[in-house]
């Protein structure tokens, strides 16, 4: 699947609900499915920097596609890095960096994306196309 | 007995609906929300006589600056400085230390220390630190026990004659402890050091006398006692703030300029640069007469009233333990709950209508005596009751339920 069309996927999912708090839930849910990130690359380095609860990312590049795995300390953080790397896991590097991901606005999580300090979300996607474009380079 | 219905009347913010809940505000240590009062008196001010101060001959000038000067004598009134020029007015707590940190620099000589307390917000140790890579002066530290107070005993043993600065909070932001700055003043002044207190915190609950206090600088903003954000307050011993140089460099602060040599203007335009935040001052001035009418002691009674009311629903939640459990201490309350995050809990209880702050409240080193990334903290103010405290409870209860 295309990165929209996942996106259009999470959107269908998310519509199902009529308030925050099933929303909130299924994203606690999604956090439990977040493939995890070897705890060898859980190192400092690999930490996403702007994020009140810690946040660690690695991506490799298996046959032209990245794969990201990741982790955090705080459960709804965790929710949200499975939700962003569900849609760009496995996916071409250009095609990540192209990505639009304003989906995050149509499924209630808008309030993530405004620019305070206590939040990473634009942070994490902010890490997560940097590693696109460092492998594209290399493809490249 | 504070009508607290009719001093909620005052806040017109308390009116509103967070995520369709009604708001409760418990990120007042953060920031105090602003009576109307204080609102009409910005808004007279630029809807009325907004005007550059100290220089205009003209009619607005003259009473924007009278207006400006009055606040400033309310100030001094308030704090009990000896004069008004004592009292500099400033953008807020950390441009005030950051005055007296850059000032030292040629007051002290490499190897000369300083002490700081365990507990400080970050604002109270990074000017002083950078002041120690400019001079070699030397950073030593009070230490805290595990109830958050200061180690006193320590205190006396870190005091001596290389000693020329002790800096520490009245009161600390992220565990409510009340620190007690009269003796940590006294023994100071035995060794000749100088001391700097930040009153961010106490302001809010306790009326200070600088005077009686005996203390050199104290530091303090509007924006934590019902004022505007932008202003806040340096106190200092006229002594003192005639020794130090100028922070910044500009208009208002001069006396004579030449391309040869500038003179400087007296106490206070010395440190009072550019043109200042006018309007702010002034509503500085009005959020003082608010708070006074309606009591410092007051206040302080029914505050401790919602801590104990607070501490006690709070703990009688499974798993939730209290950081900050010193036998002095106002209406702040740390706690975590088992191994869930402070995070996952403030964006629960945000989708609840209740405002609390969540994070390392930028104090990092008490987090790490703790051990811990963060906490939640609730921090009540005098507009606040018993049944929002219900409230916040209920929305704990029902983030632990969805974390757990």
């Amino acid at each position: 699947m295309s990165i929209k069309e996942i996106q259009e996927e999470i959107i269908d999912e998310f519509a199902m609900f009529d308030d925050w708090m099933q929303r909130y839930e299924y994203m606690i849910e999604l956090g439990k499915s977040l493939p995890l990130i070897d705890e060898n690359y859980k190192v400092d380095e690999n930490i996403i920097k702007g994020c009140q609860s810690k946040v660690w990312v690695y991506a490799e590049m298996i046959d032209n596609k990245i794969n990201f795995t990741a982790d955090s300390d705080a459960i709804i953080t965790k929710g949200i890095i499975a939700i962003l790397i569900r849609a760009f896991s496995n996916q071409h590097p250009k095609d990540i960096i192209d990505a639009d991901t304003s989906f995050i606005d149509d499924i209630g999580l808008k309030e993530h994306l405004s620019p305070t300090r206590a939040n990473g979300l634009v942070s994490m996607i902010k890490q997560l196309k940097m590693y696109a474009i460092a492998y594209q380079t290399q493809i490249n | 007995m504070l009508d607290i219905q009719k001093i909620r009347e005052d806040f017109p913010i308390l009116k509103r609906t967070v995520n369709g809940k009604p708001l409760v505000y418990f990120d007042n240590a953060a920031t105090s929300q602003t009576p109307t009062v204080v609102i009409d008196a910005i808004v007279d001010y630029y809807t009325t006589y907004n005007a550059n101060i100290h220089r205009g001959v003209h009619t607005l000038s003259q009473e924007a600056t009278d207006a400006y000067e009055i606040a400033r004598k309310k100030i001094q009134a308030h704090f009990n400085a000896k004069e008004s020029h004592e009292i500099i007015l400033t953008s807020g707590t950390t441009h005030s230390i950051n005055i007296i940190a850059t000032g030292f620099t040629s007051l002290l000589q490499k190897d000369d220390e300083i002490i700081v307390s365990a507990m400080e917000h970050h604002s109270n140790i990074v000017p002083w630190q950078m002041l120690c890579e400019r001079t070699g002066a030397i950073l030593k530290v009070i230490p805290m026990n595990q109830e958050g107070e200061l180690r006193m005993d320590v205190y006396d043993d870190l005091l001596s004659q290389k000693t020329k600065l002790v800096f520490t909070n009245h009161i600390s932001n992220a565990l409510g402890t009340i620190n007690p700055i009269e003796e940590i003043i006294s023994k100071a002044h035995q060794y000749g050091a100088a001391v700097l207190i930040d009153g961010a915190q106490s302001c809010p609950h306790i009326k200070p006398d600088v005077q009686v206090l005996d203390v050199d600088f104290y530091v303090a903003s509007a924006h934590k006692l019902c004022g505007p954000t932008g202003v806040g307050l340096l106190y200092g011993k006229e002594e003192w703030l005639n020794k130090l140089p100028p922070y910044q460099g500009g208009g208002e602060m001069i006396d004579q300029v030449t391309f040869e040599k500038t003179t400087y203007a007296g106490l206070p335009h010395k440190f009072e640069a550019g043109t200042p935040n006018i309007c702010g001052g002034i509503a500085f001035g009005v959020a003082l007469d608010y708070m006074n009418s309606i009591g410092f002691e007051a206040i302080a009674a029914y505050e401790n009233e919602l801590l104990e009311y607070g501490t006690q629903k709070l703990l009688e939640i499974e798993g939730l333990k209290i950081y900050g459990t010193a036998k002095q201490k106002t209406s702040v309350i740390s706690f975590n709950i088992d191994s869930i995050h402070p995070y996952d809990i403030g964006s629960i209880v945000d989708k609840l209508g209740v405002a609390v702050r969540t994070g390392h409240h930028c104090a990092q080193p008490i987090m790490d005596f703790y051990k811990i990334p963060g906490t939640v903290r609730a921090s009540f103010a005098f507009y606040n009751t018993k049944e929002e405290i219900d409230l916040l409870v209920d929305a704990v209860k029902r983030a632990k339920m969805m974390l757990s």
